[in-house]
């Protein structure tokens, strides 16, 4: 239970998809303008990466690897994880049209977002099991929905100061998101080596 | 070992594609629910102001992205902000705050008492009869201009309305300058 | 008495004493009197009177429209010289619907109805005596003091507070009133009390008016009236501070004082109304402070409504120096103005000259989130937050902070050590948001119209279609009667 745990919080902290690993700047830039659409899509994401992480680890050892076609691992992630996106997509423009319509085209795009593939080969890479490579994956969308909320927050603020003409907009936004990097990089040492 | 590739590939996307439109079927949604959302907000005065066919046209537009918010000119800032939060788009408020109010106004002089104008008025907000000379109410006219169209003798006209003592309120104060802030 | 304590507020110097020191003289009669139509909350009075009529002093010349409103009568007798536009005195300085009077130096009065015991009046009367006379809030609220008598009495009053505060620095005009008319005050009190049934009445007043509380005091012996001594401070005048500091109740969010049992007036308010009562006059004169560093000769003056504030400049001596700013009511939340000749009206409290020193104008520079604002603000907002948001127009994002609680008091502006003009933004925002408002409003009424002339539009067609139905069944009729005729005539014949 204390390996899930620490897994848990090594994922979503220490090695933060997002702030220490880089993946998914995508969304981290395009969805964080309010907090709504940042919750939506932390929450689409952490349903897809889970559920990916499930899938892939299923095809890549009891597809690829029986068949011996471990080259085409990229190709039938994609394919996975495209369809999962899909069908995210369809449960979230049923049940919540207004999210749908406010994450709009960055909805789809989960399919492209780095982070999920990403954790999907770092899971075959690092050689995990199941339940691992499931936690894996939960954490990873949970450090990621947690760092959605936090640059939200901060850009939520930032739309109220008075930032120089030169610096407004993009720019101020990513001097942010690399100190808030800054930041996360202090956790390197939280899971006591 | 090529063939099974090729077979395992093909059967994994077969599958994932039946899934989904099994899916698909069950997760349908009839129409776009947002449209009528996005009805409810505007006018509904059926103007054709924005440029489309009525105000189920433009929340249609405005529902599939391809209309800005700020497409709704009688509805002015309130509406643009309702649609802007509605939809989770940004408003570009530049280009409506300098919109002043405005109604139609008859010149007297020239009324022909023709008819055409309150036939065409889709509030009401002109009365009169033939061979008599029309008059605007205020509060009902939206400033949306059809009148203006079919005059034949350019008897209506729109004008800015006046500021009153109720409508008048404090400018926006002047931003702190630029090089200070830097 | 034990005062509560109060969050926030000022001290700024406060510059009575120029004007303090001397009586109320009553302004000579003017020529002209430019009698706004609205000079109240609410919707505008309509006019009884046309151009050529002669009036005579208090006769009313329009009516009150609608629930929130207000009469207005003439303050002087002559003739009405004008019905239209006239400068409001207002800082947009917009022309409103004014009647002009002349006046033919007769000042004489029409038929009074006079109570010989105003305390037999039941509290019904008292109320209608008050509508009647067209006496509004003289703080500077001008809300119909009517109106705000039966909504407390109908929602149960127990306590009444009469705000002697004048927070406001320079204004001298409550403070000489009750200096030299606590007599009628104490019994124009006594008879809003006896109108709402309160059970306590409690006069506050600040601590640097000492010969007012001695005034009043004196007056009050023997009533139940209570004179309370509260420190000075602004914003103290407010009602909700004024409620606070008395009762250490506070008004909920959006509501009014009635809400907590309690109703407040302004001690000029119970004069005009113990004269409205007791003596039948309308409410046709307000005392004035005439003040400023500009101002050769600072005073108070007893003015007739609709005279030109040129006029009561001229009374005080003139201007000693240029004036820098002209402003209507008092320095932190009075109406800056261009136009000398715009009319006294039922709000007007002061007039001020006020030289370049006395405003403190600087360029603004950027908000270094110090909190001086938020120490100061007697409401317990975040004025700079509020304004941040209201700079990037997230207009929604203010009110979420409380941008409607705001009493628009100026604390905060007056302690910004950075000079942003943060009370300014606030009142834009609420304009904003109440021009919003009626677009909403009209927008709602341009729905119904459309729909109503569509379901029209679709009524004509239907009875049209079902009127050609019908012709076309009684042709068809005809006919079939004609050829059963000519059939039978066919037959006969045969």
């Amino acid at each position: 239970m204390s390996e899930y745990l620490l897994l848990l919080l090594g994922t979503a902290l220490v090695n933060n998809v997002v702030l220490v690993k880089f993946l998914g700047l995508c969304p981290f830039m395009g969805v964080s303008k309010k907090m709504d659409g940042a919750l939506g899509m932390g929450m689409a994401t952490t349903f897809v990466l889970t559920l990916a992480t499930a899938a892939t680890w299923m095809l890549e050892h009891w597809l690829l690897l029986p068949l011996g076609i471990q080259y085409l691992r990229i190709l039938a992630f994609i394919l996975v994880i495209a369809a999962t996106v899909q069908f995210t997509e369809m449960v979230i423009r049923k049940t919540s049209p207004g999210l749908y319509q406010v994450l709009g085209i960055y909805l789809p795009l989960i399919t492209t977002n780095c982070a999920v593939l990403g954790i999907a080969l770092l899971n075959v890479q690092e050689k995990n099991g199941f339940m691992h490579s499931l936690m894996y994956g939960f954490g990873s969308a949970l450090g990621f929905t947690l760092v959605m909320l936090l640059f939200t927050g901060l850009r939520v603020r930032l739309a109220l100061a008075q930032v120089p003409s030169a610096f407004s907009g993009a720019p101020i936004g990513f001097v942010v998101a690399g100190l808030l990097s800054l930041a996360f990089m202090g956790f390197a040492g939280l899971a006591g080596h | 070992m090529l063939f099974s590739a090729i077979v395992s590939l093909t059967m994994l996307g077969a599958i994932l594609g039946l899934l989904l439109g099994v899916a698909a079927r069950y997760l349908k949604v009839e129409g776009n629910p947002l449209v009528a959302e996005i009805e409810q907000l505007l006018p509904g005065s059926q103007c054709g102001q924005c440029g489309f066919a009525g105000c189920t046209g433009a929340a249609q537009a405005l529902a599939d992205g391809t209309a800005p918010a700020g497409l709704c000119p009688p509805g002015g800032r309130a509406v643009m902000q309702a649609l802007a939060a509605k939809l989770g788009i940004e408003a570009d408020l530049s280009g409506v705050e300098d919109n002043v109010p405005m109604m139609a106004e008859i010149k007297e002089e020239i009324c022909i008492g023709c008819t055409r104008c309150f036939k065409v008025c889709p509030t009401d907000a002109i009365m009169g009869a033939a061979q008599q000379i029309h008059v605007v109410f205020r509060e009902a006219c939206t400033a949306c201009g059809k009148c203006e169209e079919v005059c034949p003798t350019e008897s209506v006209k729109l004008q800015p309305i006046p500021a009153t003592l109720q409508s008048w309120h404090w400018p926006k104060p002047q931003q702190v300058a630029e090089g200070a802030a830097a | 008495m034990k005062l509560f304590e109060l969050r926030g507020g000022v001290h700024p110097e406060g510059r009575k004493d120029l004007s303090a020191g001397r009586h109320i003289r009553v302004l000579p009669l003017p020529k002209k009197l430019f009698v706004p139509l609205q000079q109240h909350i609410g919707a505008p009075a309509t006019p009884l009177v046309n151009v050529g009529d002669k009036v005579l002093k208090g006769q009313l010349i329009a009516l009150a429209q609608g629930a929130v409103s207000s009469s207005i009568h003439a303050p002087t007798s002559g003739v009405i010289a004008a019905l239209g536009d006239f400068p409001a005195p207002h800082p947009s300085g917009l022309p409103v619907p004014t009647i002009t009077i002349e006046s033919d130096g007769e000042d004489k009065w029409i038929a009074r109805d006079e109570a010989y015991d105003p305390f037999a009046l039941t509290p019904e009367d008292i109320a209608a005596r008050v509508g009647a006379a067209g006496i509004v809030g003289l703080g500077g609220a001008t809300f119909p003091a009517a109106l705000k008598l039966n909504l407390s009495r109908n929602s149960g009053v127990h306590t009444l507070i009469m705000n002697g505060g004048e927070c406001e620095p320079y204004l001298t005009c409550d403070d000489r009133i009750m200096r030299e008319r606590a007599g009628q005050i104490v019994e124009g009190i006594r008879l809003i009390a006896h109108a709402v049934a309160a059970k306590e009445i409690l006069v506050g007043i600040e601590d640097n008016k000492p010969d007012a509380i001695a005034a009043m005091q004196a007056a009050a012996e023997g009533t139940p009236v209570k004179v309370v001594v509260m420190p000075s401070m602004y914003p103290m005048g407010s009602e909700k501070q004024i409620i606070q500091v008395l009762t250490g109740k506070e008004i909920p969010a959006g509501g009014r004082p009635a809400d907590i049992g309690v109703l407040v007036h302004n001690v000029a308010t119970a004069y005009a109304v113990q004269q409205a009562v007791c003596y039948g006059k309308p409410l046709i004169s307000r005392i004035v402070t005439v003040s400023g560093g500009a101002i050769m000769t600072p005073c108070n003056v007893e003015a007739l409504i609709g005279t030109p504030v040129q006029e009561l400049i001229d009374f005080a001596d003139g201007y000693e120096q240029p004036a820098a700013r002209l402003v209507l009511g008092g320095p932190m939340m009075g109406q800056q103005f261009t136009h000398t000749g715009v009319p006294v009206v039922k709000g007007t409290s002061g007039v001020l000259a006020l030289m370049q020193d006395e405003i403190g104008q600087a360029e603004p520079s950027p908000c270094i989130r110090c909190s001086t604002c938020v120490r100061a603000c007697p409401i317990g907002l975040v004025p700079l937050e509020m304004a941040a948001h209201i700079r990037v127009s997230d207009l929604s994002g203010a009110v979420d902070l409380g941008l409607k609680d705001c009493i628009a008091c100026g604390s905060c502006s007056y302690v910004c050590p950075a000079h942003i003009p943060l009370v300014h933004y606030f009142n834009y925002a609420k304009g904003d948001l109440a021009a919003q408002e009626r677009t909403k409003l009209k927008q709602e009424a341009t729905r119904k119209l459309a729909e109503a002339r569509n379901e029209r539009l679709a009524r004509i067609e239907r009875e049209r279609a079902e009127a050609a139905a019908r012709r076309k069944a009684a042709r068809e009729a005809k006919e079939r009667a004609k050829q059963e005729a000519a059939a039978k005539a066919a037959e006969e014949a045969a």
